[in-house]
């Protein structure tokens, strides 16, 4: 017992490993409040192309000197508000007008970066991200900006959820429908550079997705998607980080394995929806 | 001069809907050509004329959704805007996204978001004309389910519900009846029965002739501009249904019930 207990304690004893699994915590949280509409709506790609298209911003804020943080904010909301934009008004399709300028915006920061002969370690720990590395001002800025999201969310929460079931009634009953719409993509942004130190770049969609994903399969009303989302990535950060300490393995990675492993698990035994549940019964459309 | 004004068509303050000169279309297309009818307050009214002829369109127009070219819309004399809580719409059953994880109580609360306004959250009161909004479809029971789980005429019910707890006097439906079993037809215009009795007023866009000729007040045939309207029996006649569907539509009567017949099937 007091071994494991000693097992379970020794990666904590560690300043760093608190901050760790602190941020972890609260990225989950954002990501699974904002990922059920992600889900929902089927927003993956956006949030993946916010975070590469956020590397520009962070890219010219570091040549130019300026906060990283700064510049992915900027960067990002800037790339999900054109999106939106590009899609309404030039009649593309969503993925079209994704594809274009994610990759526009990525191929700038690389153009940017490929200028600068400075070592770039802190640079690319964006692009894989870095957990161990998060200090106290990175905590402090995932807290606050991971409140003003869940903060938004909940006090336009009706409104949201309206327009993200169906846009054209919600219009119907005066909902500013527009304005949600460009709205959710701010928050989305924001909470894809919440998750950008964390997990990095090319991690940032699967904790925006795969924990709602999960807890889709399992519950049937949005807040309890949240819920449960929240906690499928708690646990999957605990996990994964523990994973990372004991077998000296990439620790964003390592949660996102997990994650993985857990939606795998919900699709093949969850009651209702699950491949198991779904294989004896008559599809629910022919009842 | 006092009885002329009495004998006045109730156009202006009685009318639910009434248009004049309406265009309307999308790009440079036009679906709607020079629309001009009037709903009636108090009346089941349904909205025919075969596929693209502007249904939707129109009652799009009419909800402030989609701005006309030309002409002039009003919902109870005044401009949509003004009078949205009293406007409910109903969009087609195969819009909807039917795995959406709400309840039905959830989405008949919706009914009552645009009352609300932003910031504030249902309260009591919401909760009981959710309530009574549900029992009045026959659907209380059936409140916590996901709406996957409904059959089609519950879920036509439910999205009736939703406008009763918006408190609507006004109902658009596009394609209410579509996949409706003969039964849960009934249950429906059983509904819509019960609600022109409130003094509701309907405005039902169907491909459904025969329920329009059997159970509404009046039909609208539209074929981007208005081919007929008034009493179902004197729009539905070949000769006019020949100018909106082309010749394509058959009037066929069998013991005592006209039904139309799409050509084609026929």
């Amino acid at each position: 017992m007091a071994d494991l207990w000693s097992w379970l304690s020794e990666p904590y004893q560690f300043a760093f490993m608190q901050r760790a699994l602190m941020a972890l915590v609260i990225v989950s949280i954002v990501s699974s409040v904002i990922g059920a509409f992600v889900v929902l709506k089927g927003l993956a790609f956006i949030g993946d192309a916010v975070a590469h298209a956020s590397f520009a911003g962070v890219a010219a804020a570091f040549v130019m000197g300026a906060s990283i943080y700064i510049g992915a904010v900027v960067a990002g909301v800037l790339t999900a508000l054109a999106i939106a934009f590009v899609s309404r008004r030039a009649r593309l399709s969503f993925d079209t007008s994704i594809g274009i300028i994610f990759v526009g915006a990525f191929a700038l920061g690389i153009v940017i970066i490929s200028r600068e002969n400075r070592y770039t370690v802190d640079l690319f720990s964006f692009i894989f991200g870095s957990i161990l590395g998060v200090g106290r001002d990175d905590l402090l800025l995932i807290a606050v900006v991971g409140l003003i999201v869940v903060g938004l969310i909940a006090i336009f929460y009706k409104e949201l959820l309206y327009t993200s079931y169906d846009a054209t009634m919600a219009a119907a009953s005066g909902i500013p429908v527009a304005l949600m719409q460009y709205g959710l993509l701010a928050l989305l942004a924001l909470s894809a550079v919440v998750a950008l130190k964390v997990v990095g770049i090319v991690l940032v969609v699967a904790m925006l997705v795969t924990p709602a994903a999960t807890a889709s399969l399992l519950v049937r009303r949005v807040p309890l998607v949240m819920l449960l989302g929240a906690l499928v990535g708690i646990v999957a950060s605990t996990v994964g980080l523990y994973i990372s300490y004991y077998a000296e393995v990439a620790s964003g990675a390592s949660v996102v394995l997990v994650a993985t492993a857990l939606f795998a698990l919900a699709l093949v035994f969850a009651p209702r929806r699950g491949l198991l549940a779904t294989w004896t019964q008559v599809p629910a459309g022919q009842l | 001069m006092t009885i002329r004004q009495q004998e006045r068509p109730p156009t202006s303050v009685r009318a639910a809907v009434s248009a004049r000169g309406l265009w309307a279309g999308y790009d440079r297309s036009a679906a709607l050509e020079d629309v001009k009818f009037s709903v009636p307050v108090g009346s089941v009214v349904g909205l025919v004329g075969p596929n693209g002829s502007g249904k939707s369109t129109l009652l799009k127009v009419i909800l402030g959704l989609l701005r006309p070219w030309r002409g002039e819309v009003s919902v109870f004399g005044r401009s949509v805007n003004e009078v949205r809580a009293r406007v409910a719409y109903t969009p087609q059953a195969e819009l909807v996204d039917w795995q959406f994880p709400v309840t039905v109580a959830d989405v008949v609360m919706m009914g009552r978001y645009g009352r609300l306004g932003p910031l504030r959250r249902p309260g009591a009161k919401d909760r009981e004309a959710v309530q009574r909004s549900l029992e009045q479809v026959g659907l209380a029971k059936l409140e916590g389910r996901q709406i996957g789980e409904l059959s089609g005429g519950q879920q036509q019910r439910m999205l009736v519900a939703r406008a009763l707890a918006q408190d609507a006097d006004l109902l658009l439906l596009d394609e209410p009846m579509v996949g409706l079993d003969i039964s849960a037809q009934h249950e429906l215009l059983d509904l819509f029965e019960q609600l022109r009795g409130e003094g509701k007023t309907l405005l039902v866009a169907t491909h459904d002739l025969t329920c329009v000729a059997e159970s509404f007040d009046a039909a609208l045939l539209l074929n981007r501009r208005i081919v007929a309207q008034g009493r179902p029996e004197e729009v539905f006649t070949q000769e006019l249904l020949n100018e909106a569907y082309g010749s394509h539509m058959m009037l066929l009567p069998i013991e005592g019930r006209v039904y139309g017949v799409h050509h084609r099937y026929g």
